[in-house]
């Protein structure tokens, strides 16, 4: 019975890279031509940027907060370059730095309404989410903007003359985030506010810091993703650019083991969920499914994806309950 | 004598005017364990919260090595060389042991990295040091809580606390690591630490303190080296004061109807072979220190929380698959410990309130609306009938009630569906002595009527005030029993202590050494 609950312990814990495997197993029975080099390549390519979004999202989401509003702050954040590129003619490096502050500046003005007005980040992320969206309609008053062509040029680039720029950024972010987090005293103190805020209070944690902290790097992740799903796209920003791509990041992070209850979670899970989303996508795609079918399909995914965490909370639950007398040896292993 | 490490002078704390400490005086000197003992609301954990910097004083002072000390949070404690182990252990499980200790200040490597060399080899050294032989990468989770205990003072140590305060921090202990953990405390004295041990196992005390304070009602009651007390003075002044007319007389007697037959039930490490029988019109206390599972048991019965083996009869049907809707139909009703989160809707109105439980009754038409005027005079008759003090009972929200009319709420709600059986999780914490004479008067009607009452109570007089019979749970287990005409607060309470078997009805009872022998092989 014992190794039973340890098997099934190890399932629910890994979830999502059973479930990776068997879809990906079955876009290939479906089409052998999936597993084609170009296709992977490609995957990973366009998974670039939900995956350095999702990326500041399991920062977020593992203080137990919420950043609705990454999706306007893409937007934003491209919208001012864009438009500064368009204007004065500065070169893609400046506008990228600009793409980074503003995405910077947006995530400083969450953590100051979640920090310091103490509003819930559900509702303080919902209301940027919509302040972000109508200050970018107004400055572009609503229409497409189109980058100049090096921005075009900037996306095509290949690091060392083989790998696209997109996933040497994300390659990048990614391992920023891992050495973030496992590494540093700054995400190990994540990891324990998430798992209890007031003892984290009460060890000496400046929780008021570490949390403003870590919106403002998910607002400097999303200017960064922005600028990258740009350079991509061919340099054009059209009014809905971004729009609901925080459920894609959240659904990446939590297919990837991020609990939304805080304190569970990594990077690494992140890039495998942000593979899974898009290898769902790019698969509907290849194999030509209804187009109409193609978005339930993908949240049958992560709806199951969800499932099997609540799953893990609950045994995880049962695991911390509170016990009053010894347990007899046999039941309570270890030792 | 040297001068105290930490010294307080008349200290006092009140919450919401009620004095939780008065005017306590005390000294703790390095080298010593002070053994604080006291009743369930005695102020024991206030005082070590004014000296952990939780909550900060009203007046008085304390001086820690002669000067003034005045925390303001537990940083501030910590950071002055006071280190506080709770009785719910303040870590974080999904962190490793070293990552614990190291948690507010980690060193670092001239990368800005977590020097992971350093806090490996420092915390093997800590963990030596407490007796622990755990890899120091090990995730909190999965080590035991009498090792997570020992953790706890690794950290103190590494934080180089001059005072150790341990609350409690036995209760969830092996016998083994119980001993273990003693074995530390002397050697942490050995070095100089002082410490300040609070329990509830006396015994334990008396063989490791070098003096002891007793608190009773916020004051301290006494305090003298460990060889002036034996358990029977320690109980003496744990108890006290002498029991007035506080409760109206118990007159009807109980039947001998059973009317909940309780059998075996058994939950792994929260209760054990729990066997107990309420007769129709019979009161009956259930007593027991926090943590003794008396909470976790009315939850067991009420459909809560599961359990393992064993069974429920209600009027002589045994129930299954209980949950709180199955027990509302079998007509128990539970008032929960938890007025404020769970017992009441406190920006719903109080009609409202009341007509909760029974709602169905008042359910007419074939798509169930609610009878709203059917609703509110019931709830009126029972307002009038409990003699609520409130305004417009369809208008006044839950929250604008005092305490014990609050309670009188929760209890009409349930009085409403007519049950049998009534568990109350107490009924009177944080009520006035007016509104509680109030509430033992309803509860004695409840029993005239030929209800079962179960009171869970950690107020020992009130139970013997009001009962006609009482059990007293301790680590999980009832341990005694006792009639209204062998009533003995003393008794009673070494029974809660185990220092001794209480008059055992049935089968024997195991002693505190076959305990503690059982759970060790």
């Amino acid at each position: 019975m014992n190794s039973r609950m340890n098997i099934r312990q190890l399932l629910l814990n890994n979830s999502t890279i059973v479930l990776f495997i068997v879809v990906f197993i079955i876009f290939g029975i479906w089409s052998p031509l999936f597993y084609s080099p170009e296709n992977i390549t490609n995957i990973i390519k366009q998974a670039a940027f939900t995956g350095i979004v999702a990326v500041g999202m399991t920062f977020v989401l593992l203080t137990a907060g919420i950043d609705l509003s990454v999706g306007s702050n893409m937007y934003l954040s491209v919208v001012v370059s864009g438009l500064l590129m368009r204007s004065t003619g500065i070169d893609v490096l400046p506008a990228l730095i600009i793409s980074l502050i503003v995405g910077t500046l947006f995530g400083a003005f969450n953590a100051f309404c979640i920090v310091r007005l103490k509003i819930i980040p559900f509702m303080t992320t919902l209301g940027t989410l919509i302040i972000g969206r109508g200050i970018g309609t107004a400055l572009t008053e609503s229409k497409q903007i189109d980058f100049p062509e090096k921005m075009n040029d900037f996306g095509q680039t290949l690091f060392l003359g083989i790998i696209p720029m997109p996933i040497v950024v994300f390659a990048l972010v990614m391992l920023a985030g891992y050495v973030l987090l496992t590494r540093t005293q700054f995400g190990r103190q994540i990891y324990a506010i998430g798992n209890d805020p007031e003892a984290a209070r009460k060890a000496g944690i400046d929780v008021d810091r570490v949390m403003a902290l870590v919106y403002i790097l998910c607002g400097f992740f999303a200017g960064l993703a922005g600028f990258v799903l740009v350079s991509q796209l061919g340099g054009r920003v059209d009014r809905s650019f971004g729009e609901g791509r925080e459920f894609d990041a959240i659904a990446a992070a939590v297919l990837g083991g991020t609990s939304l209850f805080g304190g569970v979670g990594n990077v690494f899970g992140t890039f495998v969920g942000a593979l899974l989303i898009q290898m769902v996508q790019t698969g509907l795609q290849f194999n030509l499914v209804n187009l109409y079918l193609q978005p339930m399909v993908k949240a049958v995914v992560i709806f199951l994806a969800i499932f099997f965490d609540s799953l893990r909370e609950a045994s995880q639950k049962r695991l911390k309950r509170r016990f009053i007398r010894p347990v007899s040896a046999s039941t309570a292993g270890g030792d | 004598m040297t001068t105290p490490l930490l010294q307080i002078n008349a200290l006092s704390k009140a919450f919401f005017g009620i004095s939780a400490v008065k005017s306590v005086t005390l000294a703790v000197h390095p080298g010593e364990i002070l053994g604080l003992i006291g009743q369930n609301g005695a102020g024991k954990s206030t005082l070590m919260n004014l000296i952990g910097g939780v909550v900060p004083a009203d007046s008085g002072e304390m001086l820690l090595k002669g000067k003034p000390y005045t925390p303001r949070t537990p940083a501030d404690a910590n950071k002055n060389g006071i280190a506080f182990i709770h009785q719910e252990l303040n870590l974080f499980t999904n962190l490793s042991i070293a990552e614990n200790i190291f948690i507010d200040a980690f060193p670092r490597t001239r990368w800005g990295m977590i020097d992971r060399v350093t806090i490996k080899n420092k915390t093997r050294d800590l963990l030596q040091a407490v007796g622990l032989e755990i890899a120091p990468e090990t995730q909190i989770e999965r080590i035991s809580p009498g090792e997570r205990q020992l953790v706890e003072i690794a950290r103190a140590l590494y934080q180089d606390a001059e005072l150790i305060i341990f609350d409690e921090p036995t209760t969830s202990l092996t016998a083994r690591e119980t001993e273990r953990l003693f074995a530390i405390m002397r050697q942490l004295k050995e070095q100089g630490k002082a410490i300040i041990y609070i329990s509830h196992i006396l015994n334990d005390i008396l063989k490791l303190s070098d003096s002891l304070a007793v608190m009773r009602d916020g004051q301290l009651m006494a305090h003298e080296p460990t060889a002036a007390f034996d358990v029977n003075r320690m109980i003496a002044l744990m108890v006290g004061r002498s029991i007035e007319q506080l409760y109206p007389p118990r007159s009807t007697p109980p039947s001998t109807e059973l009317v909940l037959d309780i059998h075996g039930v058994s939950a792994a490490g929260i209760v054990e072979n729990i066997h107990l029988q309420l007769h129709k019109g019979e009161v009956l206390g259930l007593f027991g220190l926090m943590g003794s599972g008396r909470t976790e048991l009315a939850r067991m019965i009420f459909g809560l929380d599961p359990f393992e083996v064993g069974d429920i009869r209600v009027e002589g049907v045994a129930l299954n698959n209980l949950s709180p809707q199955s027990s509302i139909r079998n007509r128990i009703a539970f008032v929960t410990e938890n007025r404020r989160e769970e017992g009441l809707l406190m920006n719903i109105d109080i009609a409202n309130n009341i007509g909760l439980v029974a709602l169905p009754e008042f359910a007419r038409t074939p798509l169930l609306v609610i009878d709203r005027r059917e609703l509110l005079d019931n709830a009126q008759h029972m307002a009038n009938t409990l003699q609520l003090k409130s305004g417009n009972i369809a208008l006044q929200n839950a929250k604008a009630l005092s305490g014990g009319n609050q309670q009188k709420v929760v209890i009409a709600k349930w009085l409403l569906s007519r049950p049998a059986i009534f568990i109350m999780d107490e009924p009177t914490r944080g009520i006035d002595v007016g509104a509680k004479y109030e509430i033992y008067a309803i509860i004695n009607q409840l029993a005239a009527e030929g209800s079962g009452v179960l009171i869970i109570s950690s107020e020992l007089d009130e139970l013997i005030g009001i009962c006609d019979r009482i059990l007293v749970m301790s680590r999980g287990e009832i341990y005694g029993q006792f009639g209204r005409n062998e009533f003995n607060e003393e008794r009673i309470l070494r029974a809660a202590f185990r220092e001794t078997a209480a008059i055992p009805t049935g089968e024997k009872l195991p002693t505190l050494d076959e305990m503690a022998e059982g759970s060790a092989s």
